[in-house]
């Protein structure tokens, strides 16, 4: 049973951001959510509208905007960079449109390397752990081949299956299903569900496949920078 | 392992072309600059041997004297002089007591007394005019090694002779003297003896060999006119012919006779040392720095191609250090492969020279292993790639990772 008080996983107060280049303009303007614990959060918005500016600023690898942002109770915002890498590393995981595999190494190696970094667990302890991943995923077969050796559809639930394997609390996608066949579009959507419900994890992904963000639990729409 | 270095391995054995070509830098230019540097070395090992044939690290003697005015005053008086030398005699009195002081240093290994004298050769109507050294011969050869340039005769049987007399080789040839010829040996106090050739060296230096021989010092006093207390220079080595300069300066107080250290009396050989090791050091210090340049070259355009990962490992909790950390050891690890090689290339190098025969005094060409610059060749060779690959991977712990993944 879920308890019924939602746990908040993170949030923004008034969140904006300014881009100088060419001419001085608001990407996002006062922009104030929450998201909560198992939550499969979406934004949509038009082409230009921010989302991904957004995202960006959520995964606090963009640190150049006014307002706060804070995540599983802590404040991130004006953190430094090697503290923000951490918080990375352990709670968010990433996957993005363009699958982004590490080259030269395996499958296995790309899904080990977030948890090698972390240290939580022992070599052999993260190698069971990236072989579960993978097999969640169904590419338990392809976990010795090079990375650059897979399909675009397999190279992104490599992605995913290294985006989640430091249990994350946040995993974010820019448009994770945006280079993807229908096919493969919904068996990403599916694991992510199954990411929400089963374990509690919290998906926050920029999409413009309205299907995608119809099925999804909540649905936060940018227009100019601002929530409407 | 730790994951940055696993990752730093990965790129070196990935890249395996790029890895040779910027160790191969690093081996040429550490193998020219240890090679050069044992050569200078060597070099200067050789000179300093030449030296040493004649010099020992200090000597005492006494210095000449000048006339002083007696009034001291000159703010008064504007004193013009004529300076003259005083001294009337060269000899150190009472030198037993002075050697017994000066050997009591504990910093002095050894120390002799000698009677330096001008003599003439004399065989028939020709005569050699030349320079005797009155010694203990056993004692001299403590200190100078000369029993090797001996082609003939032996030192002990001057020893044991107060007639006998060691010459150069050109004095013998030009008077045609053999082993246990007599010669007359005249000096300029008028004293005449005639001695016995009990040896005759080589020492490859034509001045000393024209010129040079060595009595006991009984017979040089003899010459001299001068009792048994009759000394003109004490000779003195030190623990560390280095700071000989400084040994002087501590013994100079307990004698009013001047202490001379043998830089001081061969400034000039040694500046001529130090210009040449001073240019080659610059010169193979550039080839290092050049070697290294291509470690930075080469990761530069590595961090180039590789932005996209390095923005990914950004994203997924690679924090700048880790960054560093990664370049900087591929930087090292191809820094430590050449570095290496390029001691054996020039060990190799070092050896094949060592065997060549100059022949005449030198021998073999003067170049040896020293281990003090292989270590600093090797310290030297990883430093300037640490630095070389600093830089780059400073840039790439720069990137902002948003700016390429949004691409
Ligand atoms: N680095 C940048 N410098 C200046 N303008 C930018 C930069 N990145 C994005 N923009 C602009 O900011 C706006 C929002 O971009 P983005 O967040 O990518 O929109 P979305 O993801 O919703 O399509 C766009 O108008 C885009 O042109
Ligand atoms: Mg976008």
């Amino acid at each position: 049973m879920q308890s019924n008080t939602k746990q908040l996983v993170l949030s923004t107060n008034k969140l904006s951001k300014y881009f100088y280049d060419p001419v001085k303009f608001k990407v996002l303007e006062e922009v104030s959510f929450n998201a909560y614990k198992g939550e499969f959060l979406t934004l949509v918005g038009k082409s230009g509208s921010g989302k991904s500016t957004l995202l960006y600023c959520l995964s606090t690898m963009d640190t150049d905007y006014n307002g706060e942002l804070t995540i599983l109770e802590q404040k991130v915002t004006g953190k430094n960079q090697t503290q923000l890498a951490h918080i990375r590393n352990e709670h968010i995981g990433f996957v993005f449109q363009f699958h982004y595999l590490l080259p030269e190494f395996t499958c296995l190696k790309n899904v080990m390397i977030p948890a090698l970094k972390l240290g939580k667990y022992s070599k052999q302890e993260i190698e069971e752990r990236a072989y579960h991943k993978l097999e969640i995923l169904g590419l338990k077969d392809q976990a010795l081949k090079p990375a650059s050796k897979l399909s675009g559809g397999q190279q992104q639930r490599i992605a995913i299956a290294r985006a989640l394997i430091n249990d994350p609390a946040i995993i974010m996608g820019d448009e994770p299903t945006g280079n993807l066949d229908s096919k493969n579009s919904e068996n990403v959507f599916d694991i992510f569900k199954q990411l929400t419900q089963e374990f509690n994890q919290t998906i926050i992904a920029v999409t413009h496949d309205l299907d995608f963000a119809k099925a999804s639990d909540r649905t936060i729409e940018l227009a100019d920078g601002r929530i409407i | 392992m730790n994951i940055d270095y696993d990752i730093a391995l990965t790129h070196i054995i990935t890249r395996k072309k790029q890895t040779l070509i910027a160790s191969l830098g690093v081996t040429i230019g550490v193998a020219i600059y240890l090679f050069m540097n044992s050569l200078s070395a060597g070099f200067t090992k050789y000179s300093r041997d030449e030296i040493f044939k004649n010099n020992a690290h200090l000597k005492v003697f006494k210095d000449d004297e000048y006339c002083k005015p007696l009034n001291k005053d000159t703010s008064t008086l504007n004193i013009i002089v004529n300076p003259q030398i005083t001294t009337t005699t060269k000899n150190i009195i009472n030198p037993n007591n002075l050697l017994t002081q000066i050997k009591q240093q504990n910093f002095i290994t050894n120390a002799i007394a000698q009677v330096d004298l001008t003599v003439f050769y004399n065989m028939g109507k020709t005569q050699i005019k030349g320079s005797s050294s009155g010694v203990n011969i056993l004692e001299y050869n403590a200190m100078f090694n000369n029993e090797k340039y001996l082609v003939g005769g032996s030192l002990s049987a001057l020893q044991s002779n107060l007639n006998g007399i060691i010459i150069g080789k050109g004095i013998a040839e030009k008077l045609s003297l053999k082993l246990n010829s007599n010669v007359t040996i005249s000096s300029s106090y008028g004293v005449v003896k005639v001695l016995r050739v009990v040896g005759i060296f080589e020492s490859g230096n034509g001045f000393n060999d024209n010129s040079k021989s060595f009595i006991n010092i009984a017979t040089a006093q003899q010459f001299l006119k001068e009792g048994p207390a009759y000394i003109t220079t004490i000779y003195a080595n030190t623990l560390n012919a280095d700071i000989a300069d400084t040994y002087a300066q501590q013994l100079q107080p307990i004698t009013n006779y001047k202490v001379e250290d043998w830089k001081t009396t061969n400034a000039d050989l040694l500046a001529g040392d130090k210009t040449r090791n001073a240019m080659m050091g610059a010169i193979s210090l550039s080839i290092l720095f050049i070697a290294a340049f291509g470690i930075y070259n080469i990761l530069s355009s590595t961090i180039v191609q590789k932005i996209n990962d390095i923005a990914i490992l950004k994203a997924i909790g690679f924090s700048g250090k880790d960054v560093i950390r990664i370049f900087v050891s591929e930087a090292l690890i191809m820094g430590l492969i050449g570095t290496l090689f390029g001691l054996v290339f020039a060990s190799v190098l070092i050896t094949l020279m060592a065997n060549i025969y100059m022949g005449g005094p030198v021998g073999y060409f003067p170049i040896y292993f020293k281990a003090d610059l292989f270590i600093q060749s090797f310290i030297l060779g990883m430093l300037l790639t640490l630095f070389a690959g600093y830089f780059p991977a400073r840039k790439a712990a720069n990137v902002d990772p948003v700016s390429i993944l949004r691409k």
